[in-house]
């Protein structure tokens, strides 16, 4: 025993040793990471975010310095509070919870704690920055508009939230993501990619050099710049217009697809979400739930189409060859289908065949024409989805898949639809039932962006490219196949040559006849939608909604618009003069017809849309 | 004897020479700067260090070509000197980090605790190694007990606690020579209620106590201890559990009871007393199977542990090598302290093998107190480690320890 016990006691301490060190090096790995390394710091270098331009080479969004106040919890050591607030203009308080906040994401990772200081607050702080240990400024870029116009197509950039995160390697607390529009949609691609640098520090937090001479350190790679389809000047002079209003104006270009303007009413400075004030401005914009500005009703707004309807149902009735365009129906202000039942119609002359039908955009001609199309099945399930495939091609009823990230399906009804209503098989119904469907009131509903779509598609004589806003990256041309190759109609093209010469006539003698522009011809419709709401749970009617679709030249479309001003009254009233002044903005680039410009620029709806909200009895569509 | 089969443990001096060189490396990765210079620049603790181990290689040649009986003749005056080296401290040392332990001579400074050792264990061998000592006398333990106690007593106030505990490795000698295990015993249980005690506190170890001397009664009769020796081991673990406990809050002062508190894992406070082990475990955990490389830690390069080049060595072999580094470390100090074992066991004389004894036991007790520090199962008591922690008095120290005990081992056969 006297000659083992040191023997055993040394094994058994050598052991132990072993073991720990096992534990130590092996087995517990909280030491191991490089980013948790506490002699490594990680340093973001920042890329510009790319620039954006419209589809002339203007510049509509470029780049700011600006500097954020950033903190590494574990590196803080006691210091003047007073002062540093009073520089940052913080309470105490505040300045508290931000490092508490800091010190639960991480302690050994930055995080920011004043965003985005002004220049003179900058020049003050740097000086001092050395008494505080564990802050230091980091230099990042911020939006700089050069447009007060487009919010809603650019969309705005937000610090990213912990769902990003968590969901997102890429992205750590602090960082800035694009969010809604362009912005949102082209994310990667504007960011570029960030490039890292680990430093290594010594216990006093002194930087001492590049981690192992930088060979883990990345360089950024700056955001691409991208051009969009929007047509700077127009969008502005359609935000012009829709000043006072609410609704969307949707203008593509036929042969291309390419948006030229989305416009929604209300709508805000995109300069107002950037900056400190950007978290005060956004909420005041989020809680608007009255006029919702951050709502995009270009993209979102579901409305009933209304008359312009009419002309796709005169397309499917001639491709189902239910109807010859020379046939005639007659009207006696209103359409008369079952007992005392009655589609009611404007006055205008009697009979009518196709043509002067859509320019009158007579209701019982279309009801005849609808009823033929779906009456031409033995069943009307299967009228109904003959027909609702034909709208499908259009990209009505589904997502139209254009390069936002906001959007609608609208709805295109189906026999399922209706035999759910109807409790079919219990009860029977009939093409009658779904009438209103043949003057696109009833159950259809778009929106703008699909019925400006359903528009270029008329123009194009049949196909249409998948709208988008994205033109070309870095001066090389999109070739994404889902905008750059053509999706055909299932109606033949020859048909849409007297479809187009009745909307040709719309304004040479029909409902827009008020509306033409000397020096172009151009081919639209009118569209009066009507629509409710519910009051105290009570459906209150108001007044119409003012639609208007067109696109022109006829023979060379250079543009497709829709037009949907909530609670214009009848068609031609706003949506129709804004839809004309449009198309002559962007031909000529000027306005011939003064007091039309005048007169939309002069009127307001504000009145109207107070109206639901007085909580008093008031008329409509005067 | 015929002169020809004097000859020296090579195999310890191989381990000598690696744990050396291996132990220089990692000085030299701890205290590099900016700009490397030569790795003789005095200015450099690297540079110092390599010179102080080409000295040391000198001053081997000089220790074994001295007969063996040189040593044993003038250990008393060894000792003497030793005495006056470590007493002349409290009138000419210098304080550094708060212990009054160096010399200062220069540039160099020396500290002589680290060279009490020697003439500590040469005055306990001879004293032992004496035909008319009998340890198992009590005078006699009494004697012995002053040699080793006496230096202890000295260093402990300077204050140098943790050179003082290394004192208690005599005890190692002595059993082996035959003082009766109850000392160690005793000793171990001791340190065991002393543990309990600040973990569980004095009523729990109390009852703990109790219980296992209760447990005692069930054995056969023939084995059972007297009943008053149980209540003499119940009254003596309960008073010192409780007088433990009384010491520990109101005799121990803050640093002291923090020390403790960090290793028995009850106040956790990383920025504060427990930094130094915590940046050590952090150093040595972030090293992996393999490491990140010879003067490629991070750690070591951010200076995140404090005399990471003298007690703290350890965690730069942990950092940079990794646990193929530490368990070679550790292989290769077990291996030598088995190889003296060996030696020493094979020693026909007394003083020989009390000499080999004392020197296993010291190399033992630094090796189990730093180690244990810097992987924090110890609490932090501030001893180098054995040829590795940068230092001339600790590398000449032991360095002299070793090789005159090579050189007794390489005479045996002539006494």
């Amino acid at each position: 025993m006297r000659r083992l016990l040191l023997y055993i006691i040394i094994i058994t301490t050598g052991f132990i040793f072993i073991g720990r060190l096992f534990y130590l090096q092996i087995v517990d790995d909280s030491f191991a990471g490089l980013s948790e390394d506490n002699a490594i710091k990680v340093v973001y270098d920042y890329p510009q975010r790319g620039y954006i331009f419209d589809r002339n080479g203007e510049l509509l969004v470029s780049n700011q310095p600006s500097y954020d106040v950033m903190a590494i919890p574990r590196n803080i050591k006691p210091f003047d509070t007073a002062e540093f607030c009073s520089i940052l203009k913080l309470t105490p308080e505040q300045l508290s919870k931000k490092l508490d906040k800091a010190k639960i994401y991480s302690p050994r990772l930055p995080s920011i704690i004043v965003p985005q200081l002004t220049k003179s607050e900058y020049a003050y702080l740097q000086e001092k920055m050395r008494k505080y240990p564990g802050f230091y400024i980091q230099k990042r870029s911020l939006r700089d508009y050069q447009t007060q116009n487009g919010s809603n197509v650019l969309g705005y950039i937000a610090e990213v939230n912990n769902k990003i995160i968590d969901e997102n390697p890429y992205y750590i607390s602090g960082d800035l993501i694009g969010k809604q529009g362009v912005e949102g949609q082209y994310e990667e691609l504007l960011r570029g990619i960030k490039g890292v640098k680990y430093i290594q520090k010594d216990r006093f937090n002194r930087d001492i050099g590049p981690f192992k001479e930088g060979i883990f350190d990345t360089l950024p790679k700056k955001g691409k710049d991208v051009t969009l389809s929007i047509d700077a000047m127009l969008q502005a002079y359609g935000e012009k217009l829709m000043e006072n209003k609410r609704g969307g104006i949707v203008a593509i270009e036929p042969a291309t697809g390419e948006i030229l303007s989305l416009v929604t009413a209300p709508s805000y400075d995109p300069a107002l979400l950037v900056g400190r004030k950007r978290s005060a401005n956004f909420t005041k914009f989020y809680n608007d739930t009255y006029s919702k500005p951050l709502y995009d009703r270009g993209l979102l707004a579901e409305y009933p189409p209304g008359s312009p309807f009419k002309t796709i149902n005169a397309l499917i009735a001639l491709q189902e060859d239910v109807v010859d365009i020379h046939d005639k129906f007659s009207c006696n202000r209103g359409y008369v289908y079952g007992r005392g039942r009655k589609l009611g119609c404007h006055a205008h002359a009697s009979p009518l065949d196709m043509i002067p039908g859509i320019a009158q955009s007579c209701n019982a001609y279309f009801a005849n024409v609808y009823r033929r199309i779906i009456e031409k099945y033995p069943t009307p399930q299967e009228g109904i989805d003959t027909w609702a495939k034909h709208l499908n091609s259009f990209g009505l009823g589904e997502f139209l898949g254009y390069d936002l990230p906001a959007g609608r399906s609208g709805k295109i009804p189906t026999s399922e639809y209706y035999n759910k209503i109807y409790e079919y098989p219990t009860y029977k119904w009939f093409a009658t039932a779904t009438i209103s469907n043949a003057i696109g009131q009833g159950e259809v509903l778009m929106t703008p962006i699909q019925l400006a779509n359903m528009t270029a598609t008329i123009a194009n004589r049949g196909w249409f490219y998948t709208p988008h806003i994205l033109k070309n990256i870095e001066g090389e041309s999109i070739s994404d196949p889902d905008y750059t190759k053509k999706n055909f109609t299932t109606i033949d093209s020859e048909h849409f040559i007297p479809v187009i010469e009745g909307m040709h006539q719309v304004y040479k003698v029909g409902t827009a006849s008020a509306l033409q522009i000397p020096g172009i011809e151009i081919a639209g419709k009118t569209g009066t939608a009507e629509n409710f709401t519910k009051i105290n749970g009570k459906r209150t009617q108001l007044t119409d909604h003012s639609i208007f679709i067109a696109f022109a030249p006829v023979d060379n479309p250079k543009i497709a618009i829709a037009v949907f001003v909530e609670n214009g009254y009848w068609g031609g009233r706003y949506a129709g003069r804004i839809a004309s002044l449009m198309i002559e903005k962007y031909l000529k680039n000027s306005i011939s017809r003064k007091d039309m410009e005048t007169w939309v620029l002069t009127h307001s709806l504000e009145d109207e849309y107070l109206k639901p909200l007085s909580g008093e009895p008031f008329s409509i569509n005067k | 004897m015929a002169k020809g089969t004097i000859s020296f443990d090579w195999i310890t001096i191989l381990i000598y020479l690696l744990l050396i060189s291996f132990g220089w490396m990692n000085i030299y990765s701890a205290s590099l700067g900016d700009a490397p210079s030569g790795i003789f620049d005095f200015n450099e603790i690297y540079g110092k260090q390599a010179i102080w181990i080409i000295l040391g290689l000198f001053m081997i040649i000089i220790i074994l070509s001295i007969e063996a009986k040189f040593y044993m003749k003038f250990s008393s005056v060894f000792y003497i000197i030793t005495l006056v080296s470590i007493l002349g401290l409290f009138a000419f040392g210098k304080t550094i980090n708060g212990a009054t332990s160096w010399y200062v001579f220069g540039g160099v400074s020396i500290q002589p605790a680290e060279f009490a050792k020697v003439g500590t264990t040469l005055a306990l061998a001879n004293y032992l190694g004496d035909i008319q000592t009998n340890i198992k006398l009590f005078s006699h333990q009494l004697k012995a007990f002053f040699i080793i106690v006496l230096p202890a007593l000295i260093i402990l106030p300077q204050p140098d606690a943790g050179s003082a505990m290394v004192y208690a490795a005599f005890l190692f000698p002595l059993y082996r020579e035959g003082l009766s295990g109850i000392y160690l015993f005793l000793g171990f249980a001791g340190i065991t209620v002393f543990i309990l005690t600040l973990v569980l506190g004095p009523f729990y170890v109390a009852i703990a106590v109790v219980v296992v001397c209760l447990l005692s009664l069930l054995q056969k009769k023939r084995r059972r201890p007297k009943p008053l020796v149980i209540l003499g081991i119940i009254i003596g673990a309960v008073a010192l559990s409780y007088s433990v406990d009384y010491i520990f809050e109101n005799v121990f002062e803050q640093r002291h009871r923090d020390r403790f508190n960090i290793v028995l894992g009850k106040e956790v406070d990383a920025r504060g007393i427990g930094y130094n082990t915590n940046q050590s475990e952090i150093a040595i955990g972030s090293g992996g199977w393999l490491g990140k490389g010879w003067t490629e830690g991070t750690q070591t390069k951010g200076q995140f542990v404090p005399e990471q080049h003298t007690d703290y060595i350890f965690s730069t072999v942990g950092e940079e090598w990794g646990f193929l580094g530490t368990s070679l470390v550790v292989l290769l100090f077990m291996g030598l302290l088995f190889r003296l074992l060996f030696l020493a066991e094979r020693q026909k004389s007394t003083f020989h093998r009390v000499y080999g004894y004392s020197l296993v036991g010291i190399m033992f007790i630094h090796f189990l107190v730093n180690i244990g520090m810097v992987t924090g199962i110890f609490p932090t008591v501030g001893i180098p480690l054995p040829f590795f922690s940068y230092g001339g008095s600790g590398l000449w120290g032991f360095t002299i320890l070793l090789f005159i005990f090579i050189k007794l081992d390489s005479e045996r056969m002539a006494f």
